[in-house]
């Protein structure tokens, strides 16, 4: 972008050491660590109450770290705040646009905000207008535009001032495929243009299509990695996939045949993670001899959801032992 | 400064799209001023009394100790000449005066008819009159005791307000109480109105400093207090007829005063409520009945114990009050009602610095 920001291509934009938060005796983030590269789609994927909008906020000098440190473009989070504001945008999870206002007010406004003025403020919200496809419907309130392109809007609003990174707090919350996949486009744009977005999702589709993605659980960040090494902690052929027509007590037969190191359901069919690949026989006939049968099962690429599950799982069980 | 414009800008927008507001900001304050425009009074004790003796007797002092031993009187000054009077009455440091004529003793010594003269500030008419009527009461008990056959000839003058026109002194009321009620509601929303729709939380994100965004928010609304104000004036001096003896000036720098406590009041509310009907509960019952009540509004303050008298002293509407009254009937400036403006500034900056720490420290 600028001649500053040319040093920063090889250094991480986004770093974390040892992140906490607590709130009284909850602990939202713990000990998190770890770095964003410039252009990097970075994913933050965990369920509701994992940490994950704490870390953010934290990123964006709107919360304190209780320890550890951060530093975003290069600054401090606790220590340089205001600088780090001009550097970033942020779209939060709630949606946060004046829906009194019309979208150019808004884009106005906002605008506004990063100092914006003149002929440079009209060039950008004429971006924003085309990003959002709202060429038309300049002067209506927001309130009146359907959620998609709010969501677009929301993201022209936190990019008028060309940050370099934008962090992206559940963007696509209640939108539906096609915008949520218009707005995906939108994610991958950025990034080939050198932004970085760092976005929290729980959804296992939109964590796909991030470069790399941390899990998050209960405060702590479980695993940090491209989406197809994340899963390689299942080796070849050990996950499987089960379908059967009586499929009421299938998951307790799977669990507790030999073999077989955790089993999970997955709407009408069952996953089963075994200890070694070529079990998909033996699931079968367990199945079949239970009175679940007939039973047809087949080994499957592991999906992000699986990862999660058993990366959850197998923390869990350290934790206990 | 483009930024504030940029925020003003935003914030009238605002006002101008909501629907209620409107009908809230130009009806209301005519519809109130109307109806709370005709106001009731209740008792006096203790009224200021300004005794000026130029007979110097002992029946002048016979008659000074029937007032200053009456619950209905505390003396706060005796003065020698009747020319001093006028400053502790433009003042409101004494609300009523008794002026002992030279020759007192001796007239009434020879038997001949003695005068006492009486003046009574009308701009607190509910003071004024029941301050005249116990001074009255008492120059009576005085002749009886003194075996006097010939009573006391009393001069009464009442001034500023020389009919007793209660509209006169509660008018002016109403409009400071209307404006107090307006300013706070609107800010006291101010603030929780971002925070409930998720705004504030975008602001935060930005450059905008917290400072710029707490001005962001008093500037508009103190553009529509004004408004308000010269929505309301002319009700109050077409309608009511109330004199405007004093000047707009006047008026206007001891309206921005008021208007910085009643936003300032208003924005820290706005920092304590997580809800805007939050907001409107602890603007409504913690700052603007016990304002109300604890202005001299409605109950004399001369009537209150000492602790509540002592409360007054921190209520912004108290000396708004007193600082109107001054304005429209006594037609004083700020040579006299400088405390009234000083008090509320200082109040003011106090409140804005509690609204300014309290709206920092949440945001970190």
């Amino acid at each position: 972008m600028s001649a500053q920001a040319a040093p920063a291509a090889t250094a991480p934009v986004v770093t974390a050491r040892e992140l906490s938060r607590t709130f009284g005796a909850f602990v939202a983030v713990d000990r998190v660590s770890f770095e964003v590269a410039p252009g990097e789609i970075f994913g933050f994927l965990g369920s509701n109450g994992a940490g994950k909008t704490t870390t953010i906020r934290i990123l964006c000098g709107l919360l304190a770290p209780t320890s550890g440190s951060a530093t975003v473009a290069g600054f401090d989070v606790t220590s340089d705040a205001a600088r780090i504001k001009t550097r970033i945008g942020y779209m939060s999870q709630k949606f946060s646009l004046y829906t009194d206002l019309t979208v150019d007010e808004n884009l106005r406004f906002w605008g506004g905000t990063y100092r914006l003025w003149g002929s440079e403020a009209e060039r950008r919200r004429d971006w924003a207008i085309e990003v959002a496809g709202l060429a038309a419907r300049r002067r209506t309130l927001v309130r009146e535009l359907p959620g998609g392109y709010r969501q677009r809007l929301a993201l022209g609003c936190a990019l008028l001032h060309r940050p370099p990174i934008v962090f992206l707090d559940e963007p696509t919350g209640g939108v539906d495929p096609e915008a949520r996949r218009r707005f995906w486009d939108l994610i991958d744009d950025l990034s080939v243009q050198g932004t970085t977005v760092f976005v929290t999702t729980h959804s296992m589709d939109e964590a796909e299509r991030c470069h790399r993605v941390a899990l998050m659980h209960a405060g702590r960040l479980l695993a940090l990695d491209s989406v197809r090494a994340l899963k390689r902690i299942f080796p070849q052929g050990t996950l499987l996939e089960a379908t059967c027509p009586r499929p009421a007590g299938a998951l307790e037969v799977l669990e507790r045949t030999p073999g077989v190191i955790e089993a999970a359901l997955f709407g009408d069919r069952l996953h089963a993670v075994c200890e070694r690949a070529g079990m998909a026989p033996v699931l079968a006939r367990a199945l079949d001899d239970a009175g679940n049968g007939p039973a047809a099962v087949r080994a499957v690429p592991p999906s992000l959801e699986d990862v999660f599950i058993r990366t959850i799982r197998d923390a869990e069980a350290g934790g206990r032992s | 400064m483009r930024t504030l414009i940029n925020i003003l800008v935003k914030e009238l927008l605002q006002l101008r799209r909501d629907p209620k507001i409107l009908p809230i900001l130009f009806i209301a304050p005519v519809v109130q001023l109307t109806i709370l425009g005709y106001a009731a009074t209740t008792d006096v004790r203790r009224v200021e009394l300004a005794i000026c003796d130029l007979d110097r007797s002992a029946a002048s002092r016979t008659l000074a100790d029937a007032f200053t031993g009456s619950s209905y009187f505390r003396q706060v000054v005796a003065v020698d000449s009747s020319d001093d009077l006028d400053f502790w009455l433009d003042s409101s440091r004494a609300r009523i005066a008794l002026v002992v004529p030279a020759g007192f003793a001796a007239d009434r010594a020879a038997g001949r008819p003695t005068t006492v003269q009486l003046i009574a500030d009308g701009s607190d008419a509910m003071v004024g009159t029941l301050g005249l009527s116990y001074a009255q009461g008492t120059l009576q008990r005085v002749a009886e005791a003194g075996g006097f056959r010939l009573p006391i000839e009393l001069r009464p003058q009442v001034r500023y307000n020389p009919d007793l026109v209660s509209r006169y002194f509660m008018v002016p009321a109403v409009l400071a109480m209307i404006i107090m009620i307006m300013t706070m509601m609107l800010s006291s929303m101010a603030l929780v109105r971002e925070s409930e729709n998720g705004t504030m939380e975008q602001l935060l994100v930005t450059p905008l400093s917290p400072g710029a965004i707490i001005t962001g928010k008093l500037v508009p609304y103190a553009l529509v207090g004004t408004v308000e104000i010269l929505t309301a004036l002319p009700v109050v001096l077409f309608w009511f007829g109330v004199p405007l003896r004093g000047s707009l000036l006047t008026l206007a720098a001891l309206t921005a005063p008021f208007m910085l406590c009643t936003l300032s009041i208003g924005l820290l509310v706005s920092t304590l409520a997580r809800t805007q009907q939050q907001a409107m509960m602890i603007t409504t019952f913690v700052f603007m009945m016990p304002q109300i009540y604890l202005s001299g509004f409605i109950f004399p303050i001369q009537n209150m114990p000492r602790i509540f008298q002592m409360i007054t002293y921190v209520v912004p509407l108290r000396y708004y009050v007193q600082a109107l009254r001054g304005v429209f009937l006594k037609g004083v400036g700020l040579e006299v009602l400088w405390p009234q403006g000083l008090a509320m500034l200082g109040l003011g900056a106090v409140i804005l610095t509690l609204a300014r720490l309290r709206f920092r420290s949440q945001v970190g």
